[in-house]
């Protein structure tokens, strides 16, 4: 039995959680009679790590343990539906236990692991190492994305079936870093996954107009002279799946958009009542292009280059608001590692994208919550129930409620601090936020009832 | 000034004022028989070339060597990356060299914002990517000065492949910190999408606009545009946007012509045009050497000077 006190369930009323069996039991609201003392702390049941919320005041050795949230927000364990674990390959970015570690970290009890690893996850064989790599490691669950087509190449389909049947299941299927352009390949892709409820998860992005594309085409890339990434090339490849998933009957996701006009079309796509879905990422709902041309580390720093890159204030705005009213489903954090020899270099050198796993949470509170966007119970909705049904995860995303899986975060939205990334326990350090004060902390994780984060720090 | 000269856009009216007119007092010692100063001894400057650029090199180890100081040329051609060596390594090479400063010639945009983040000496852009040139606007401002007296007001006409072009940049905010009004013209595919919202106007029509031009800059079109569809032929481009003989004609009498180089003869410049009394194109090249001179001098001299 393990005793979470002091908890707003999704922001709500103060309120014990108690677990067993990876499974929630009870939930109480906390009162005077309960046994807890002014200082929010259970009697008789003072620990050495009892001082901050989500601090261990009982005993920390899985049966009996009690956690005094101190008044923290309750949320579904987070999902991830777009992670780069970089395992198998490019290990000295990121490993499935740093990636994982990390993610636990940011309050995620689930993360998609991305396909582009080397080898490519196209077949049973690699999704299901990565898969048994989470189990074996245990700091969250991994589901990995399997590639839509054999080594991403856009050719030939991948084995999906064999995916979709193997020990780690897989449902999300994602060519993701590159777009699966062909349009007949992209038909068949969406048609052969309904055989099993899977999903194509689309990196939009038209390879034409796209070609040594740097940054977001527009005012400061002409200034700047970066070869420009136009919205243009996003957009036309998003309106055309969306036609191919309504003329086949399928399940289409769009990852991380980034422009105004994207919105538009998957606005419009919804309303007819296609079966589509879109995911933000935090970074661009906080950051623009400007910041290549001016900021504090300095211009053309390649840390804020991503794939999308960063678009304009306009489209933060689109987004924030179709975030908001539900037209853009989910945050995905599209973590992307890197090692910093790969973005100490000149910008067109550098590689593509950001860390985001343990900043994900703080980013959508600046943007979302701090704005009066959201509250927390639809954030709860955008980053755990929602991405965990579109991965249709059984045991995740669930509400928290008696007899739901235990998959629990704690957060704290009082304290702003300084994002030091040398404090990550990601391998790589590639945040544009280093420096920056977001609020909010994850005080403690738990993945079905057992602890993967206490007051702040892995366990 | 600031210590560096990375963008033109950097650099104030005042700025840009001093660095023309020490240009015109070094012009004077230039022509003398023996042009060395002694101003930069002991003075180390490092040019540092990623891309080929002979021109471009020659003239500022011959503006540095004027002003006595040591330089170190140092071609590194290729990336950095497809070299295995890192901009920041080398610039830590320099660095540990004790390089008063850097010149430094990269097909990266931004490199020396880049590199100014890793030595303590001054950089200076020799042209990044398809960013900027300020030197090359520094000397075409100065080159347009000497023939038409001042900028204010002179309307300067750029043509060309604007898009890619990082002369075109530095001398649009050069020319437009000086006063004079800029137009660029070419054909649309080669414009960027925001040019919209450049200090400058901004026209299809080249006949149109060269009657009303003080002076007419053409700009190289670079081989490889021509197979990317930027335009459909180099006839066609020529035609359309090529200064030959009969738009030669059509320019005011006192109108200069100018060119960057290296050109192509027969493409956007007749070779009668650029070898016109008013073309300025290989004044451009002595110039080039005095306004670097003033550059470094500006530079690294003001300390010790």
């Amino acid at each position: 039995m393990t005793i979470i006190r002091n908890v707003r369930i999704l922001g709500g009323e103060l309120a014990d959680i108690r677990v067993a069996h990876g499974v929630i039991t009870a939930i109480t609201p906390t009162g005077p009679q309960a046994d807890v003392i002014s200082g929010g702390r259970p009697s008789g049941q003072e620990g050495a790590g009892g001082a901050g919320p989500g601090g261990v005041v009982g005993g920390a050795d899985g049966d009996g343990l009690v956690v005094d949230g101190k008044g923290a927000i309750a949320l579904p364990g987070l999902v991830d539906l777009h992670t780069h674990l970089r395992e198998p390959g490019r290990e000295d970015a990121e490993t499935v236990q740093t990636g994982t570690q990390s993610a636990a970290r940011g309050g995620f009890t689930a993360v998609h692991a991305m396909a582009n690893t080397s080898p490519v996850a196209d077949t049973a064989g690699v999704v299901e190492q990565v898969w048994r790599l989470g189990r074996e490691f245990g700091h969250c669950d991994v589901h990995p994305v399997g590639a839509v087509t054999v080594g991403l190449g856009g050719r030939h389909l991948a084995e999906l079936g064999a995916m979709a049947d193997s020990a780690a299941r897989v449902r999300v299927f994602s060519d993701d870093g590159k777009c699966v352009d062909d349009a007949v390949l992209m038909r068949r892709a969406l048609e052969y996954v309904k055989a099993f409820d899977g999903v194509v998860a689309q990196h939009a992005q038209e390879p034409r107009l796209t070609e040594g594309a740097q940054m977001n085409e527009g005012v400061v890339s002409g200034r700047l002279g970066l070869t420009g990434w136009p919205a243009v090339a996003e957009e036309a490849i998003i309106a055309r799946d969306c036609l191919l998933a309504a003329h086949v009957g399928s399940r289409l996701h769009v990852c991380h958009l980034s422009t105004a006009g994207s919105v538009e079309i998957i606005r419009w796509a919804k309303s007819k009542g296609w079966n589509v879905t879109a995911e933000v990422t935090p970074h661009h709902l906080l950051l623009t292009d400007d910041l290549v041309e001016e900021s504090p580390v300095g211009a053309y720093n390649p840390i804020y280059k991503v794939n999308p890159p960063l678009r304009t204030r306009a489209d933060v705005e689109a987004l924030r608001a179709a975030l908001a009213d539900g037209t853009i489903d989910v945050v995905a954090t599209d973590h992307a590692p890197h090692p910093v020899e790969d973005k100490e270099t000149e910008w067109s050198a550098a590689a593509m994208g950001m860390v985001g796993l343990e900043t994900a949470l703080s980013v959508v509170q600046e943007a979302m919550v701090e704005t009066g966007l959201l509250d927390w119970a639809s954030v709860a909705q955008r980053m755990s129930v929602t991405p965990a049904r579109i991965g249709r995860l059984a045991g995740q995303g669930q509400p928290l409620e008696v007899g739901a899986p235990a998959n629990i975060t704690l957060y704290d939205p009082s304290v702003r601090t300084e994002v030091d990334p040398s404090a990550f326990v990601s391998k790589s350090r590639n945040t544009p936020y280093e420096g920056m004060t977001l609020p909010g902390r994850v005080v403690a994780t738990f993945l079905r009832g057992r602890p993967t984060v206490l007051e702040g720090k892995l366990v | 000034m600031n210590r560096h000269l990375i963008s033109a856009g950097d650099l104030t009216k005042d700025d840009a004022l001093l660095i023309l007119d020490t240009a015109e007092e070094l012009a004077r010692v230039t022509e003398r028989s023996i042009k060395k100063l002694p101003t930069l001894r002991g003075r180390t400057v490092v040019n540092l070339f990623f891309e080929d650029s002979t021109r471009t090199r020659i003239s500022f180890e011959a503006a540095a060597k004027r002003l006595s100081a040591d330089v170190i040329n140092f071609s590194a051609k290729g990336s950095s990356v497809s070299k295995g060596e890192s901009l920041k390594d080398t610039a830590l090479t320099l660095e540990a060299m004790g390089a008063d400063a850097v010149v430094i010639r990269h097909s990266a945009s931004g490199a020396p914002h880049r590199l100014a983040n890793w030595v303590r000496g001054s950089v200076v852009n020799a042209g990044d990517g398809t960013h900027e040139h300020p030197t090359q606007a520094l000397l075409d401002a100065f080159s347009m000065r000497r023939r038409l007296g001042g900028l204010e007001g002179r309307k300067v006409t750029i043509v060309g492949d604007v898009l890619h072009s990082r002369v075109a940049r530095s001398n649009v905010l050069l020319l437009n910190t000086l006063g004079a009004e800029v137009t660029l013209v070419a054909p649309p595919t080669l414009l960027p999408v925001s040019v919209g919202t450049w200090p400058c106007e901004v026209s299809y029509d080249l006949d149109a606009v060269l009657p009303k031009s003080d002076v007419v800059m053409m700009l190289r079109v670079q081989k490889e545009r021509m197979n990317a569809a930027y335009f459909p032929s180099e006839r066609e481009y020529s035609r359309r946007y090529g200064l030959d003989r009969d738009r030669f004609a059509k320019m005011p009498d006192e109108a200069i012509v100018m060119h960057p180089g290296p050109m192509n003869r027969g493409m956007e410049i007749a070779a009668e045009v650029a070898d016109s009394a008013r073309s300025t194109i290989v004044e451009q090249v002595a110039n080039g050497v005095t306004i670097r001179m003033a550059v470094l001098y500006l530079l690294l001299g003001g300390e010790s000077a």
